[in-house]
């Protein structure tokens, strides 16, 4: 991992679940250092949530853990003891970045907030991801993904219209805070770089989201219009990856800036007629606009949609699921996926790394076992002995 | 470090356009980055006939609309049309004197443009540039358009997206483009990091379409794990029950709801006031509760329907209890949680005043960015970039605005009047249609603008 664009850069990964690990991944994947810090005994709860190999939990073969955690070295610190945090201050030393995405106020109560830190170390950068910030009437409101996507502005104009508004699939509000986090952290240290000075940054999930609102919040400051979620549809450009169904399953289908090409393609022409021509008249006619692209797609498959439309470069798509995408020839081209061997997981595919250096292209590895570097950082590199490890671990520290 | 901003003195060429890109670099101009947008008048910013203010053209159209000013707050704009060769020559003097170059074209555009890689790290051999594209710069569909509502479902998000008993469903923004945008402001850090220890730039291949799939990543461990195809499940959770979205008072208003453990529960039904039904066998477990949640989720509803949103979010939280208010794009312009911590921001604009825009995404306790500069008119830097920067002649800069080669207005092959009429947005069929849920007529006077 000497090739890394963050090599010999020291992480103390706190995070829990996906914010944090998540930003902390991607830091690795990047050639710095991660020190996942987990509590001794159960280790981060997120190993406790599936999937898991066979639905039979196991803490070191959670598929989420061991997909946030490539890359890192993990060590377990009882900090909720008064050594504890003397050896957590300790590593954060000689860190230059710590990462934390516990609730506000958790940090600073175990001594540990950026004031106590900075002096311990001014060069370190401390990033706090948490569900409202670090300030602010909500900040000690608890929150989960879903609430979050409702909070973050982007659940209510997703689903229909005359229905309950959708989350989006996945865990997308956490994840993104671990996005905004990365980005944060990468600024504070470009600044360290000139200046010397460490500094803290303050990553609230909620403002993440209300961030990539794309057009919405302007839609109201420049129209006054409220938006609505009529099946998700962007309401200056329809359709605009729109789904529909086609022979074998669901496709996307973009804008077009001349929907008579894309008629003729289709064997539809009559997308073509004028009255489809502008946004207005084409929202006029949403539903005969519908019947006949729907009817046309329904005798293409959704590679036929995908491959032919792409031919004619029409920017065409199709709704991929997890097994599409591990088949995927373009993604197997760029060795997108990789094979990884765990001791406990064994051999499994994980997705990569979503992007290429050509100066320092990196590498994927294994998620760390619970503890696993106890020894290489707390005897190597802190000046622990053994003797020392056996009282830590007998006093339930490590 | 004169105006104190993290990214003081870096230099960003940007030649993307639309979402992504200029997500990317905003982030960068947030906190203090320099960032010099090239458009052309043959071909403006896509996003700059996009949500005008008060829905009017008026004359200068592009530089009324609102998604371009909200994504390019804090940037300098200068035209250039690439096709003319001394547009290209004024372009890689630019790149002398830049940092990083971000793109966001097809891979064979900037090839064929003679601005590919080589070429630029030849005349500044440590510059950073970023491509940006649907598919990456290899492999088979590298050359395949994209659009970041489509990649939504090219990288597996759409097939998570919608009702249990429904077809998948987009999410309601382009939403791959962020995600990429996100990473591809990283990734030039890490790489300026990387340059400031070792002297060398690099080229960055950022895929729009591993962007997203890297969101989730459980997914795909669930199907090499278990060849388990995942799908839509709307708003439940595979262990936590009640987990969901909740009609509240008034016509359209909701509150999400996710209660993990038993003691939350108990919570939840005494700030309910501990109606019977909440005695029920039924539901004293999470497993009978996650088992019985249609039934549990109609129960819930008949006590959120008699409270406001936000009123049962405060109630709830008040015990412990997760739940959050699902808020329009109004109600966050309005919400008293964004506004103590400064979130949105109200900025002054030449041709549209006053308004408010989504401010900084991370706070930096030091270096804390803001929005210095509204978004820049067409071309509106060229004097400064193209005479101050690069030295051109007041002579130099006439010819090339009688060549067309710079410029401030479109030049467009359609009868203006056309185009007028159709950047108007058709808010009152979009309403119809239920896109827009109302247009209020008096938004100026509620956000305090006017």
């Amino acid at each position: 991992m000497s090739d890394g664009a963050l090599s010999g850069l020291r992480v103390l990964d706190m995070g829990h679940h996906i914010a944090g690990p998540f930003c902390a991944k991607l830091l690795a994947c990047l050639g710095a250092e991660v020190i996942k810090v987990e509590r001794p005994g159960g280790g981060d709860g997120v190993r406790r949530i599936g999937p898991f190999p066979g639905d039979i939990p196991h803490p070191e073969k959670g598929g989420l853990f061991l997909y946030l955690n490539t890359n890192k070295k993990g060590v377990t610190l009882n900090l909720k003891t008064k050594t504890g945090v003397k050896i957590l201050q300790e590593l954060a030393k000689d860190a230059d970045i710590l990462l934390e995405n516990f609730e506000p106020r958790v940090m600073s109560g175990l001594g540990l907030g950026y004031d106590s830190l900075e002096k311990v170390n001014p060069r370190l950068i401390m990033t706090s991801i948490s569900n409202f910030g670090q300030t602010g009437p909500y900040r000690d409101y608890k929150a989960a993904n879903l609430t979050e996507m409702a909070m973050g502005g982007l659940m209510y104009v997703t689903g229909q219209a005359d229905r309950d508004p959708l989350r989006t699939g996945g865990s997308q509000a956490e994840y993104h805070g671990g996005l905004n986090a990365f980005v944060g952290t990468l600024t504070a240290l470009y600044y360290r770089d000139f200046t010397g000075v460490g500094q803290h940054v303050d990553i609230s999930i909620m403002e993440s989201l209300v961030s990539i609102l794309e057009y919405k919040t302007v839609m109201y400051s420049y129209q006054g219009a409220i938006a609505g979620r009529w099946y998700s549809r962007h309401p200056f450009s329809w359709p605009h990856g729109d789904i529909y169904p086609c022979k074998d399953g669901y496709v996307a289908i973009p804008p077009q800036v001349m929907w008579n090409d894309f008629g003729n393609w289709l064997g539809r022409p009559e997308l073509g007629d004028l009255k489809f021509l502008s946004l207005r008249s084409r929202l006029e006619h949403a539903g005969e606009f519908d019947g006949l692209l729907i009817s046309g797609l329904k005798e293409l498959t959704r590679e036929e949609v995908f491959h032919r439309g792409q031919e004619v470069r029409f920017g065409t798509g199709y709704v991929a699921n997890a097994h599409d995408l591990v088949r995927d020839r373009h993604l197997m081209e760029r060795d997108f996926f990789v094979e990884l061997d765990h001791p406990e997981a064994g051999k499994l595919t994980y997705p990569g790394l979503p992007f290429k250096l050509s100066e320092t292209p990196g590498q994927v590895q294994r998620a760390p076992l619970l503890g696993e570097h106890n020894v290489e950082i707390y005897c190597d590199r802190l000046g622990y002995t053994r003797e020392d490890l056996v009282r830590l671990r007998e006093t339930g520290i490590i | 470090m004169m105006s104190g901003q993290a990214l003081d003195g870096l230099r960003v060429i940007d030649l993307s356009y639309s979402y992504a890109g200029p997500y990317l670099t905003k982030l960068l101009a947030d906190m203090g980055a320099e960032v010099i947008k090239i458009e052309a008048c043959q071909r403006p910013e896509l996003t700059r006939p996009l949500i005008l203010a008060e829905n009017d053209p008026k004359d200068e159209y592009w530089n009324r609309a609102g998604y371009f000013n909200k994504g390019h707050r804090n940037k300098c704009a200068i035209t250039l049309d690439l096709n003319n060769d001394r547009a290209k020559d004024i372009f890689k003097d630019l790149v002398k004197i830049a940092d990083v170059v971000v793109e966001a074209y097809s891979p064979r555009v900037m090839f064929n443009f003679g601005l590919d890689y080589p070429v630029l790290k030849e005349l500044k051999p440590d510059i950073i540039m970023l491509s940006l594209s649907g598919y990456g710069q290899t492999g088979p569909y590298r050359d395949y358009a994209s659009f970041g509502t489509v990649m939504e479902s090219m990288s597996g998000i759409t097939e998570l997206t919608g009702y249990p008993d429904g077809p998948p469903m987009k999410s309601g923004i382009s939403y791959c483009d962020p995600i990429v945008g996100i990473i591809g402001a990283g990734l030039v850090l890490a790489a300026l990091h990387y340059r400031r220890k070792t002297g060398k730039g690099q080229h960055i291949d950022l895929s729009m379409h591993e962007a997203g799939i890297s969101l989730i990543g459980e997914v795909l461990m669930d199907f090499t794990m278990n060849r388990r195809v995942s799908s839509r499940t709307g708003n439940r959770h595979p262990s936590m029950a009640p987990h969901g979205c909740y009609r509240c008072r008034g016509e359209d208003v909701w509150i999400t709801i996710a209660i993990s453990s038993d003691q939350e529960w108990e919570k939840f039904c005494e700030a309910i006031g501990n109606p019977s039904w909440t005695k029920e066998e039924r539901f004293t477990t999470t497993l009978g509760r996650w088992q019985n949640q249609e039934e549990l989720n109609r129960l819930i509803e008949a006590w959120t329907s008699q409270h406001d949103h936000y009123e049962a979010m405060h109630i709830l939280q008040g015990v412990g209890v997760i739940a959050g208010p699902v808020l329009t794009n109004k109600e966050l312009l309005f919400d008293p949680h964004l506004k103590e911590r400064g979130f949105f921001e109200v900025v002054d604009h030449p041709s549209v005043g006053k308004r408010p825009y989504a401010g900084m995404a991370f706070k930096l306790s030091k270096t804390p960015g803001r929005i210095r500069t509204p978004a820049p008119l067409l071309g509106e830097h060229n004097q400064r970039i193209l005479k101050e920067y690069l030295g051109l002649s007041k002579e130099e800069i006439s010819k090339l605005e009688e060549e067309n080669v710079i410029g401030s207005a479109p030049i467009i092959e359609y009868p203006i009047e056309l185009v007028m009429q159709l950047i108007v947005s058709p808010l009152d069929l979009l309403e119809k249609l239920g896109a827009v849920v109302r247009v209020d007529p008096d938004y100026l006077e509620q956000l305090g603008l006017k």
